[in-house]
């Protein structure tokens, strides 16, 4: 047994006993619980942890930029238990062995968990499906080609229907490359910059193209990183419809607009690109009305080399797991748009639903994966700082409020702010 | 003068006016055949050309020699952002060159932005990608100032690859920090989007853009406009969209033609055009000569090299 002391859930204080890995109870007396092994939360607010369904861990192949042991620390300081690591690794999660290999991985490093996703197509090439089945077998909880969106429309429709079949989830990286052989949105202060556009309608096509190919197929399909206005209003429409269309957006979108771009900081480059204030308003709305789902970092770390360098030849991707949640409170439930309560939605129970994660509640006889917030701390954000290697973000001395404090994962204290900072 | 010239976004008014008034000296000089200065004597200027450039570049090393400065050509090209030599490898080279200007042409929006942040030398932006051209756009206006004796009031139309053109944008930045108005036309594929912001006037066709101008602005069209698709085909641009001494008859009594060359002749503008005596496209490079020993000039003032020489 163990014990959560003091601690405030849905804004009453009040104490959670574990006992091994799940929650079995929670109680506001616990006078005469003694001799029991606890951490003292100090009244602070404890929400499920947070579930990332979008993350770049890059190990294999990548470790200059992050590698499993540095992502997974970095997800628990975000106050993540879970992550869904992309599949565009060196090889490619395109098989089993990969995706044991990653599995095997997390459980020696033993922070989060990690729940990986195969990619689509044999080597993320667009041409022919990869083993799905077999790396849904092996731990795979959905598949997807991110960051090279499948461009051949018949192969997402076949990849749609056996990945149904599988009760696999296909999340969509939607982008119509044709479309986007720019470096920025498309607009004003890209055409300011000098900076070649991406036409938002490389993103708008392919998020139509899905949801049309889910409706005709009556399958499921996931939309990755929602950046546009009319991305959302084709997600609603489609909802309306009854059509099974999930989305996500990222704290970026939510927070940045392409006028970071200006000073040509490629921590501000990013795929889908950063947009305009109205989409930033879009997305917002859409993450009030229910359009979108839920709220993932697309976390993608890169080196100080690749990212210190002229704009057109840096790479995309912006670090976002240690940043999330603050960027995400100030914005949305500080300012007063949204509760905590449903940010908290948003960024666990949600995208459990989604890939279908034991993960995103609290509740008697359900997994111990919590994460313990400072409402009222207010800091800035400062990358040098983060245990992930990417420091990689356009967010730098932002003032925001709300950190994570502490993360426990299957009832084990596996970050506290508090003691790591006094090492 | 400050630290450095990256594009005419950042500059005041004043700062411009600056600039343009010691170009007028510089020209004297020229117009006199005195070409042996002393103005930038010890002090180094370093040509990092990452794009190819036969009339900017020949422009600031004559600028540097009449100056008196010294040369320095570190061998840079298109081949070592292929081969993705790192620009920052490239900054370390240059900060062991005291006193130095460095000069950077480079096919990407904001590497002389970079740079600059980078190393305590002066940089002036040769041209960067899409974005900016200084230095052309500072000969733009001096070309204007010495026909018409002014910038402020006149109405200048810049026509033809509006969305590829860092000429373009240097021009809307300057022209209308001095008090010019600006019109601008060129066919919808080679419009970014967004131009309308930059407080230029967008004009449906070129002859609403010739229409009372003072001064008409050709910019290149690149023959791999074509093959990439932008229009259908060089004779039907050039009939439809070309400048032609026909459509000049719509421009304001002494109108001008400018070019910033190479000039297309018979894409973007008709040989008739370029050769006529409203043409100031040969003017242009003997100002962009005294512009950019202006630029250097100013950039030696702050260095104080003449103490060097003792």
């Amino acid at each position: 047994m163990f014990l959560i002391k003091n601690v405030k859930v849905n804004g009453e204080i009040a104490n959670i006993i574990l006992s091994g890995n799940k929650v079995s109870g929670i109680v506001k007396d616990v006078e005469k619980i003694t001799d029991v092994p606890s951490f003292d939360a100090q009244g602070r607010v404890i929400i499920p942890a947070f579930v990332d369904i979008h993350t770049h861990l890059r190990e294999p192949g990548f470790e200059s930029k992050e590698e499993i042991a540095t992502g997974l620390k970095a997800a628990v300081a975000g106050g993540y238990s879970a992550v869904c690591p992309m599949p565009n690794t060196n090889p490619v999660t395109d098989n089993k062995y990969i995706v044991s290999y990653i599995k095997t991985r997390a459980k020696e490093v033993n922070l989060a968990r990690v729940y990986p996703i195969g990619a689509i197509s044999k080597g993320l090439k667009g041409e022919e499906l990869a083993e799905m089945a077999s790396m849904k077998n092996a731990g795979a909880v959905a598949v997807s080609d991110d960051g090279m969106p499948v461009t051949n429309s018949n192969l997402m429709r076949k990849a749609m229907e056996y990945a149904d079949g599988l009760g696999l989830k296909v999340i969509s990286h939607s982008e119509d490359k044709s479309l986007a052989e720019g470096h920025a949105n498309e607009g004003a202060n890209a055409t300011r910059a000098g900076i070649e556009g991406i036409s938002r309608v490389a993103e708008e096509a392919m998020v139509a193209r899905e949801i049309l190919l889910a409706d005709s197929l009556n399958t499921s399909v996931h939309i990755a990183h929602v950046s546009t206005a009319n991305s959302v209003d084709l997600v609603r429409w489609a909802k309306a419809k009854g059509i099974k269309v999930t989305c996500e957006t990222c704290p970026h979108y939510i927070v940045g607009t392409d006028e970071l771009i200006l000073g040509y900081d490629c921590n501000a480059k990013v795929n889908p690109p950063l947009r305009e204030e109205n989409d930033r308003q879009a997305i917002i709305a859409g993450l009030l009305d229910g359009t979108i789902d839920a709220i993932a970092t697309d976390h993608a770390p890169h080196t100080k080399a690749e990212k210190d360098r002229e704009f057109a030849l840096a790479p995309n991707g912006i670090s976002g797991l240690e940043s999330a949640f603050s960027l995400c409170y100030t914005a949305l439930v500080e300012s007063g748009l949204m509760s905590l309560c449903r940010l908290s939605e948003l960024m666990s129970k949600n995208p459990s639903k989604i890939l279908n994660l034991p993960c995103g509640e609290i509740a008697e006889g359900g997994l111990a994966d919590f994460v313990i917030i400072d409402i009222d701390n207010e800091y800035e954000i400062d990358s040098s700082k983060w245990y992930s290697k990417g420091k990689n973000t356009p967010f730098n001395g932002y003032r925001v409020k709300g950190q994570v404090m502490t993360t426990i994962v299957d009832g084990n204290v596996v970050f506290n702010r508090e003691s790591e900072e006094r090492k | 003068m400050r630290k450095d010239l990256l594009g005419l976004e950042d500059l005041s008014r004043e700062e411009i006016e600056e600039i343009l008034n010691q170009a007028e000296i510089m020209r004297e000089h020229l117009d006199k055949g005195e070409i042996n200065l002393d103005y930038a004597k010890g002090l180094s200027v370093v040509n990092l050309f990452y794009e190819n450039s036969t009339r900017t570049r020949t422009s600031f090393e004559n600028a540097t020699k009449f100056l008196g400065a010294n040369q320095v050509n570190i061998a840079v090209g298109n081949s070592s952002v292929a081969k993705g030599e790192s620009m920052y490898d490239t900054v370390r080279t240059l900060e062991s060159i005291k006193n130095s200007i460095v000069v950077i042409r480079h096919s990407m929006a904001g590497a002389p932005q970079y740079i600059a942040k980078k190393v305590d030398a002066h940089v002036i932006n040769a041209g960067d990608g899409q974005h900016e051209h200084p230095t052309q756009a500072l000969l733009d206006m001096l070309t204007m100032r010495r026909y018409f004796g002014r910038i402020n009031g006149l109405t200048v139309a810049i026509i033809g690859d509006i969305k590829y053109s860092r000429v373009a944008r240097s021009n809307i930045f300057g022209l209308l920090k001095m008090g010019a108005k600006v019109k601008l036309f060129g066919i919808k594929t080679l419009m970014p989007k967004g131009i309308d912001e930059m407080g230029a006037i967008v004009c449906d066709s070129i002859e609403e853009a010739i229409q009372g101008s003072d001064v008409v602005m050709g910019l290149r069209i690149q023959l791999e406009r074509q093959t990439s698709g932008q229009f259908p085909t060089v004779k039907e641009y050039f009939a439809e969209y070309g400048i032609t001494l026909d459509r000049m008859k719509l421009a304001s009594d002494n109108a001008i033609i400018m070019h910033p060359a190479p000039v297309n002749r018979g894409v973007e503008i008709s040989g008739e055009a370029v050769d006529c005596d409203k043409s100031m496209i040969f003017e242009q490079v003997t100002n962009g000569l005294a512009v950019r020993m202006a630029i250097i000039k100013l950039m030696a003032e702050g260095e104080d090299v003449s103490n060097q020489e003792c």
